[in-house]
């Protein structure tokens, strides 16, 4: 696989067992993801946005065809070795944030490192950093009940971002965000993609998101519809 | 990792409050259950063996057969003799001679005609000899209701529900009419010393207890007894030990053919004991396991609402790439260090409980009136070494089962379902 080259997928196909018979969520899906790509994917419910996500997230497996992650075919993983890609390489940031409630938001976002065994001082270290990125460092000691919506989510994208993965995966990360705090999630991501040359995936139909995209992947009843390429006047703001 | 979990245990008192209570709860039932019927058992067996067994007794083979009838026309011959070659050969045992005799006792108006009379059971104890444990082992002391205990030939302690009665005071003369070795009639006076009440239906109905000289003379036993009783010096029955001495002894008379010849016998031997001590020791063993059980479906049903409540947070840690193995090797780290506190503090309150019941007591009289069992009129706890660990076991396994239970939901349940509920 090309070095530039982080998501590779040939002709992806995802079916359901459905009662007696099996629902097919995505079917002949092949797409090249670049590093460093800011892209949606965007389509009604059921249109196989998430099941996407998941198989490239490595939480969910291949019916038929072929997805490569970071240069590991999906396909094979055991769930240890799937475990393993998604604790170095991928990040994921949700709808609802989940956040671990009885934890402060250090701890929340400490966790990522724990299970990389990064020393306590490493830890701190990156920790506050990935605050600072967030603008979230007065809050470091705060419990998840105390912040608001978009003080959360930024929460989770420090907890995403913190390990510096190569991809994060983001399942409509402002469905549950007003405008502008949306905006500045967005923005937020925007610029740690830049600076960190991090790629994003999201699945969204947000039009708010979409403004910022780079890269904008249709889906419909579980194929590709559209595949284009776009620099937006925020994009060029931005870059 | 361990600190970060050992937090989350901390912090979320939905997984440490309600199953650390869940396991205390169990755990402090049990200890007291255990303590408790170890207790009555273990009062029971000592009430058995202080009047009735020994720890090993001594009879004649022809004695041994009949031993509940009290056949003293087949006692031990030259028993002084027999008891000091006992003493010799097994000297970390207490030996006394004893004789148990059936009877009336007539007590006389001031004209020397009847009064009052009854049935009596009788022991013949060593009452007088200064090393003598006969009056603890009968716990005199403490069972004297009127009077006080024979201090010279000739006098008798009665039991309190006869005294009471037949409004019979101490000092009062009394005749023991008896059976003598040889088949005739016995007759002695004796002066009651005091009346006693052991707290037990088959011992207070009629019980007399007088010095064996006494009695010697009045069933014309000289130097005979109806049995030697042994008693371990840590006044606790040892199975093993006594196992051992009584075929090390029956085996070098094994060759005579006598039926005087004497025959040792171990409590456990004796009146049905066997079962009694096998009870005593399966009862712990099936609480156990009926407690492990019972605890387990509890545990392992608050598990899996704890499972299901914490399908997030596992969704959460998948996806931050820590593998199933791991999560649920956490749960059970988890349910160790549950279980732990659980049964530390179970074992704590339960040992509190089982110290009151054993120094206070409950008081069973009533509900003994009739009964014929030797059993005690207070049913107190006991507190064995056992008590101290039992809980663990239980405690500890119910825990590790419920999550190990609760927790295979972890690897049924497809990654991407564990999400999808976390999206929910």
């Amino acid at each position: 696989m090309d070095d530039s080259v982080i998501i590779k997928i040939e002709r992806l196909a995802k079916r359901f067992p459905v009662g007696t018979g099996e629902f097919t969520a995505l079917h002949n899906i092949s797409l090249t993801f670049q590093k460093g790509e800011f892209t949606g994917l965007v389509g009604p419910s059921g249109s196989g946005k998430t099941t996407l996500l998941n198989i490239i997230g490595t939480l969910d497996y291949p019916s038929e065809g072929e997805v490569e992650v970071v240069g590991r075919s999906v396909k094979g993983l055991t769930h240890k070795q799937a475990a393993y890609l998604r604790n170095y390489n991928i990040g994921f940031i949700f709808q609802t944030y989940n956040l671990l409630q009885v934890y402060t938001v250090f701890e929340n976002i400490e966790f990522a490192l724990l299970l990389q065994n990064h020393t306590a001082a490493q830890r701190k270290k990156a920790v506050m950093e990935a605050l600072d990125w967030v603008g979230l460092t007065d809050k470091f000691n705060s419990k998840p009940s105390q912040l608001s919506g978009g003080e959360c989510q930024r929460v989770a994208i420090a907890r995403a971002m913190v390990k510096r993965p190569l991809l994060v995966l983001a399942d409509e990360p402002s469905a549950n965000l007003d405008a502008k705090n949306s905006h500045n999630i967005v923005q937020m991501m925007k610029r740690l993609n830049k600076e960190l040359n991090t790629t994003f995936i999201f699945a969204t139909h947000d039009e708010k998101v979409m403004h910022y995209l780079d890269r904008i992947i249709t889906l419909r009843d579980g194929a590709v519809d559209e595949d284009r390429l776009i620099l937006t006047r925020e994009n060029q703001l931005l870059c | 990792m361990i600190r970060f979990l050992f937090k989350g245990i901390i912090k979320d008192k939905s997984r440490s409050l309600l199953p650390i209570i869940v396991v205390s709860l169990g755990v402090m039932l049990m200890v007291v259950m255990f303590c408790w019927i170890h207790g009555i058992m273990g009062e029971s067996l000592r009430l058995n063996a202080n009047f009735n067994t020994g720890h090993l007794k001594v009879m004649t083979r022809a004695y041994a057969k009949d031993a509940d009838q009290m056949p003293n026309d087949l006692a031990i011959l030259r028993v002084d003799n027999q008891l000091k070659e006992l003493k010799t050969a097994y000297p970390n045992l207490d030996w006394v001679k004893r004789i148990r005799f059936g009877g009336l006792i007539d007590f006389p108006d001031s004209n020397g005609e009847t009064r009052a009379q009854g049935p009596v059971v009788g022991w013949a104890l060593d009452l007088f000899s200064p090393e003598s444990k006969e009056s603890l082992r009968f716990n005199l002391e403490r069972s004297l209701v009127l009077g006080k205990l024979p201090a010279k030939p000739g006098e008798a302690l009665i039991s309190d529900l006869f005294a009471t009665k037949f409004h019979i005071k101490p000092g009062e003369k009394f005749t023991l009419f008896g059976t003598t070795m040889d088949g005739g009639m016995a007759f002695k006076n004796l002066i009651v010393s005091g009346s006693i009440r052991f707290g037990s239906a088959s011992l207070d109905r009629g019980a007399v207890i007088a010095d064996i000289s006494d009695v010697q003379l009045a069933l014309a036993m000289d130097d005979a007894a109806g049995e030697i009783l042994a008693f371990f010096n840590s006044n606790r029955y040892d199975n093993e030990q006594a196992s051992a001495a009584a075929l090390a002894f029956n085996q070098k008379l094994k060759s005579i053919k006598d039926e005087y010849a004497p025959v040792m016998i171990t409590l456990r031997e004796q009146s049905g004991m066997a079962d009694f001590i096998d009870y005593v020791d399966a009862i712990g063993s099936v609480m156990i396991i009926v407690f492990m059980v019972a605890m387990s479906i509890v545990l392992w049903n608050a598990g899996l609402l704890g499972g299901l409540r914490r399908y997030n947070e596992f969704g959460i840690r998948l996806a931050m790439g820590e593998d199933k193995d791991h999560i649920y090797k956490t749960l059970i780290y988890e349910a160790v260090f549950i279980g732990t506190i659980g049964s530390v503090l179970g074992t704590t309150f339960g040992l509190l409980i089982a110290w009151y019941l054993q120094t206070v007591g409950i008081d069973i009289s009533g509900i003994m009136k009739n009964s014929s069992l030797l059993m005690p009129s207070v049913a107190r706890a006991e507190i064995t070494p056992t008590a101290w660990y039992i809980g663990f076991i239980p405690g500890l396994i119910s825990v590790v089962l419920g999550n190990a239970l609760s927790g295979i939901g972890i690897y049924k349940r497809q990654t991407a379902q564990l999400f999808k509920e976390l999206e929910a």
